[in-house]
């Protein structure tokens, strides 16, 4: 049993232990930045374990096949990482004034971070199912973390709630799929389905599929997502849209690919509908949020949808397109969520009508919100644009024409809730002068971020380049 | 060095983007920033030079769009003999412009905003001629005509200069979208739109004949935009207002030699189709000689040397079509320095006189004695009188077209008279005589002098190095093999006659700064005049006549836009609208209802999971 291979994880949760303990002996005075360098110190040795061990190196597993390690696996860690280093970087002012309660919160973070590197390395459903139940537990309690205001309490126990709902609808999935097989390893379970879709398998499949279109809120069970992203504080909205969604959409490629080649037909069907119904539902609604985070959350839902078309090619260019799309969007959410943590923060507000005119106050804000808009909506020569072509052209080689066509459509509906936040900040007149200044680290997150989203546009051959090795592995 | 050939170029990008991030509030800074940046470019383009010329040959291209099956886009860079010389041209030409602007833009509201389009102005030429895709080289071709427009419009609160800006674009534009039409049309037959993939394929004889001749054409649109060719010549007079550094560099001595550029770099494609080639020297053999006619009567002294540069780029696109490319790179080289050179010259008695109008000049020489003896010297050379650069380009492409085409050969000899006709009447009537205007009372600044100092060199003596004398090291290292050069004695004997034909008549009519004389020739050939004057009405029938037509397509569109197009759109919209507001309605906030949401969608992937095998289809 070879434990070392658990490193990155377990040097999540030694920084988070340092953390608990330097507050604990600190008494509870420790500062922000001290927090922030012993969280970036952690995540910084999680990513020295995983970067020597190339994105297109050996696979390594352990624990009887449970745990693996490839290019698959790593190039999905290091995005979580980014991701929460840039979420830490980019929570300004909501940490520093989390008196007294802060490192909890930043130890929450890299214990969920822990938790999702595990799920995305599992290859054994019991795994899988504990490493999930780990990270929606500390979901909760970081959508709950503003305890005494009303919203955020809400959305902690909506999450809550609808996940243990969820968690058991994919535990019947699970349960079904051992009662076929026999088996809980998923390339085990492969290798006794032999025999074609059967109804249970089909039954199987469907709950597995609704277990798992929770995690990365596809229609119909996306219910939770609004409220959720609304209630929770920014920085954590933040984080649930990329980490999380990131590790949702690794299980479902992990899961389909490994486990269920055998009803390929069956899931590619599945999901293309799944994936029209979302992408469409998700833009629709969003045009008439009239609150910055509701409406990023049904934007988030339609970028969800744009993945899955991926997911639907099935093929090794459709895998590649979709790791390429969620380190896009990866970038392009964080810009815009770290500029809104600012922007709202400066405010008061999360109403678009109150962006009005941001431009003259805050213009690298409204500069970075204004490009991450775009990204989103998927105009050259940013992330998003290469990733919605790396989508639905691998979705067209595999005749999924319409869903195609459909996404293309949705895509221009996007653009005109997108623009609306992009005209209140550049066209509209500013009311009065905001006071302030961003804290030096947000800035830098920010400018990471953007400044991701740039490099994956322009130079998006390199870094389709290394989604596609990555890919490759995880079907090897 | 070569294998960082981009470098070069990304050296004043990292100038430009120095500047907007904040060098902009210190003008000093920002100019020295930009001289730096391109002084180091120019070094390393020296060494890049003598690494192609001891044969090291660069290419390197990265994926950019793949899209598997062999299908794609890349991009990258080239170094080879014909990028190393505009390396070096655009360098060692723009380091000297900058210098001279010190002087010149002084206390120029926009001194910083200047250095930064300066600055990524060179970054995109450089970007340019290191492409080594049509789809590369397209993208930096936009990008010098962004630069292009914000340079002519520098001074944008004067209405002429903002107009001329919009005029330069759109008409460049026009070009640029056949040769976008190109591109595509060759990427369909080729598959690739790298320069080696579609010699490959052309020389294969994998493109068809007559898809070649349509997409070279169109490629050719662009560069008669970029090079101001016939009949799109009517942005480069106006593109007169802005800076006369911007005109010297951009106008005559950079840009507008990307069009002759390009159609060097696809003469490998342009060899397999006559009829482009034909095309293409008819174009410019005209352009030549229409130019110089206009030149011949203008009297503002920057438009003069506008017709004149027209005049000349019809000279190379004209050899480049005849299949002399390497005489036509030959003059684009010696060109840039002797037509920069007067241009600077120009400056320098606009920056004394604070105007254009020869009429309002005269007498000069006793101010600026320098200033004289350069324009004089780059005008003989232009002239192409022996043995100054412009000799030994212009008899080459002179024997190119003496040997293949009388007719054009006939009209580029019409073009060296009137090209030395009008050269001398701009010096005798800015130069000699006696002074008819005021001048400013301020001695030149070191910075415009020194500049003028350094290109008579090259003026006076670039030609030599496509000598039979020195064994023709132009040819040879562009050719990338031993090329000797022979003097054509009876046409070189015949050009030099003509040229000094054409001055003495510059002097019978206008020496000693007689300033009446075009009055007088006024009145004398009146229609002749009237209609040069007015440049052939070129820019009448293009206001009047095509943009009546175009406008009033543009309001039938905009008719069709509103009444049907726009209703659709809206209704589409509140359709949409109104679906979300119901959509948004199942959001209650309840958590029961997100439940029963869960259980349905549960139900019903299911169900539909299942469909097949309930219909029987399986």
């Amino acid at each position: 049993m070879n434990v070392a291979i658990l490193s990155p994880e377990i040097s999540l949760g030694a920084a988070a232990a340092v953390i608990l303990l330097a507050e604990a002996f600190s008494a509870g005075n420790l500062s922000r930045v001290a927090i922030l360098a012993l969280a970036t110190l952690g995540i910084a040795v999680s990513a020295a374990f995983l970067i020597p061990a190339q994105l297109a190196g050996v696979p390594t597993s352990s624990f009887s096949g449970a745990f693996i390690q490839n290019g698959f696996t790593i190039y999905f860690k290091l995005l979580m990482l980014m991701a929460t280093f840039l979420v830490l970087l980019g929570s300004g002012r909501f940490l520093a004034q989390a008196e007294g309660r802060r490192a909890e919160l930043v130890a929450l973070v890299l214990l969920t971070t822990a938790a999702l590197m595990l799920l995305v390395s599992s290859t054994e459903l019991i795994t899988l199912y504990i490493s999930l139940e780990m990270a929606s537990l500390s979901t909760a309690f970081l959508a709950a973390w503003m305890k005494h205001q009303e919203r955020s309490a809400e959305a902690g126990l909506k999450f809550f709630l609808l996940n243990a709902l969820s968690s058991a609808v994919l535990l019947y999935g699970i349960a079904l799929l051992y009662g076929i097989t026999g088996q809980t390893q998923l390339n085990g379970i492969a290798r006794e389905l032999v025999g074609g879709a059967t109804p249970a398998l089909l039954l199987a499949l469907a709950l597995l599929l609704a277990g798992f279109g929770f995690k990365v809120s596809a229609v119909p069970f996306h219910m939770w997502t609004p409220d959720v992203y609304e209630g929770a504080p920014t920085p954590i909205t933040a984080y649930l849209s990329v980490a999380s969604k990131a590790a949702g959409f690794a299980v479902i490629v992990r899961v389909l690919q490994t486990a269920l080649p055998g009803v390929q037909t069956e899931w590619v069907g599945l999901i293309a509908i799944l994936a029209a119904v979302t992408m469409t539902v998700g833009n629709i609604v969003a045009m008439v949020q009239t609150n910055i985070k509701r409406m990023l959350a049904y934007s988030t839902i339609a970028q969800a949808g744009y993945i899955l078309v991926g997911v639907a090619a099935g093929t090794g260019q459709g895998l590649g397109a979709v790791l390429f799309y969620l380190a896009a969007y990866t970038a392009t959410n964080l810009g815009a969520f770290i500029a809104i943590v600012e922007i709202a923060d400066r405010t008061g507000s999360e109403r678009t009508s109150d962006f009005a005119g941001l431009h003259a106050r805050a213009p690298w804000l409204a500069f970075a919100l204004a490009i991450s808009l775009l990204s989103l909506a998927g105009l050259p020569p940013l992330a998003g644009f290469f990733a919605k072509i790396y989508v639905f052209w691998a979705a067209i080689q595999t005749g999924l024409g319409w869903l195609v066509l459909l996404g293309v459509l949705n895509s221009a509906i996007s653009l005109f809730y997108y623009a609306q936040v992009i005209h209140h900040m550049y066209m509209v007149p500013a009311p009065s002068p905001a006071p302030g200044r961003s804290l030096p680290t947000l800035v830098a997150g920010l400018t990471v971020a953007i400044a991701g989203v740039f490099a994956l546009g322009i130079f998006s051959g390199f870094f389709m380049g290394l989604a596609e090795t990555a890919a490759r592995t995880l079907t090897q | 060095m070569s294998n960082n050939a981009w470098l070069i170029a990304a050296l004043p990008l990292g100038a430009f983007a120095l500047i907007a991030l904040g060098a902009r509030r210190s003008p000093a800074l920002s100019a020295w920033l930009t001289i730096l940046a391109i002084g180091l470019g120019g070094a390393l383009s020296l060494q890049v030079l003598r690494e192609i010329a001891a044969g090291a040959r660069i290419e390197q291209s990265m994926e950019w769009l793949p899209l598997g099956h062999g299908l794609g886009l890349t991009v990258g860079f080239q170094v080879d003999p014909l990028t190393a010389i505009m390396l070096v041209v655009v360098t060692s030409v723009s380091l000297l412009v900058q210098i001279y602007s010190l002087g010149y833009m002084h206390g120029d509201n926009g001194y910083s905003r200047y250095y930064a389009a300066m600055s990524l102005f060179t970054f995109s030429m450089l970007g340019l001629v290191l492409a080594n895709s049509l789809l590369t080289m397209y993208i930096f071709w936009e990008l010098v005509g962004l630069c292009s427009y914000l340079l002519i419009g520098h001074w944008h609160e004067r209405p002429e200069a903002s107009a001329a800006a919009k005029k330069a674009f759109i008409v460049t534009r026009l070009g640029d979208f056949g040769f976008l039409l190109g591109i595509l049309f060759l990427y369909w037959h080729a598959g690739t739109l790298e320069f080696r993939g579609l010699e490959e394929a052309a020389a294969a004889g994998r493109i068809p004949a007559a898809a070649l001749t349509v997409g070279m054409l169109l490629v050719f649109c662009g560069a008669v935009g970029k090079s101001a060719q016939f009949p799109l010549h009517v942005w480069l007079p106006d593109a007169m207002e802005g800076p006369t550094p911007v005109s010297a560099l951009i106008h005559a001595a950079t840009m507008v030699v990307a069009g002759v550029y390009l159609m060097a770099r696809t003469f490998p494609l342009l060899e397999h189709s006559a009829t482009a080639m034909m095309v293409v020297a008819v174009v410019g053999g005209f352009t030549a000689i229409f130019a110089a006619s206009m030149g011949i009567v203008a009297n503002d002294i920057k438009r003069v040397l506008a017709y004149s540069t027209v005049s000349q780029l019809g000279y190379m696109i004209m050899a480049i079509g005849l299949g002399a490319m390497s005489a036509g790179m030959f003059h684009l080289f010696n060109h840039a320095f002797f037509k920069a050179l007067l241009f600077l010259c120009a400056g320098s008695l606009i920056h004394l006189m604070d105007t254009n109008d020869l009429s309002a000049m005269g007498g000069l020489r006793r101010q600026r004695p320098i200033t004289f003896i350069a324009t004089t010297i780059a005008a003989l050379s232009l002239a192409g009188i022996f043995p100054l650069s412009g000799f030994w380009s212009k008899d080459e492409i002179l024997a190119a077209a003496a040997s293949t085409n009388p007719l054009l050969f006939a009209a580029a000899l019409a073009t060296v008279f009137l090209t030395a006709t009008y050269m001398f009447r701009l010096i005798f009537l800015a130069f000699l005589g006696n002074p008819r205007g005021q001048t400013h009372d301020h001695p030149e600044p070191l910075s415009m002098t020194i500049p003028l100092l350094v290109l008579i060199v090259p003026s006076v003596a670039s030609g030599l190095l496509g000598t039979a004398l020195f064994g023709n090291p132009f040819g040879s290292f562009l050719e990338g093999r031993a090329v000797t050069a022979e003097v054509n004695l009876p046409v070189a004997g015949i050009s030099t006659a003509v040229a000094l034909a054409g001055i003495l008549l510059a002097w019978v009519l206008y020496g000693d700064g007689r300033v009446e004389a075009s009055a007088r020739l006024a009145a004398r050939f009146q229609p002749v005049h009237t209609l040069l004057v007015n440049r052939y009405y070129m820019d009448h029938l293009y206001n009047g006549f095509v943009a009546r037509i175009v406008l009033g397509f543009g309001w039938l569109s905009n008719r069709i836009d509103l009444s049907l197009i726009d209703a659709f759109v809206n209704g589409i919209g509140s359709t949409t609208i109104s679906a979300a507001t119901s959509m948004r309605r199942m959001q209650s906030g309840q958590l029961q209802a997100y439940a029963w949401a869960f259980f349905a969608g549960t139900v019903a992937l299911a169900v539909v999971a299942a469909l097949p095998l309930l219909m029987g289809t399986r």
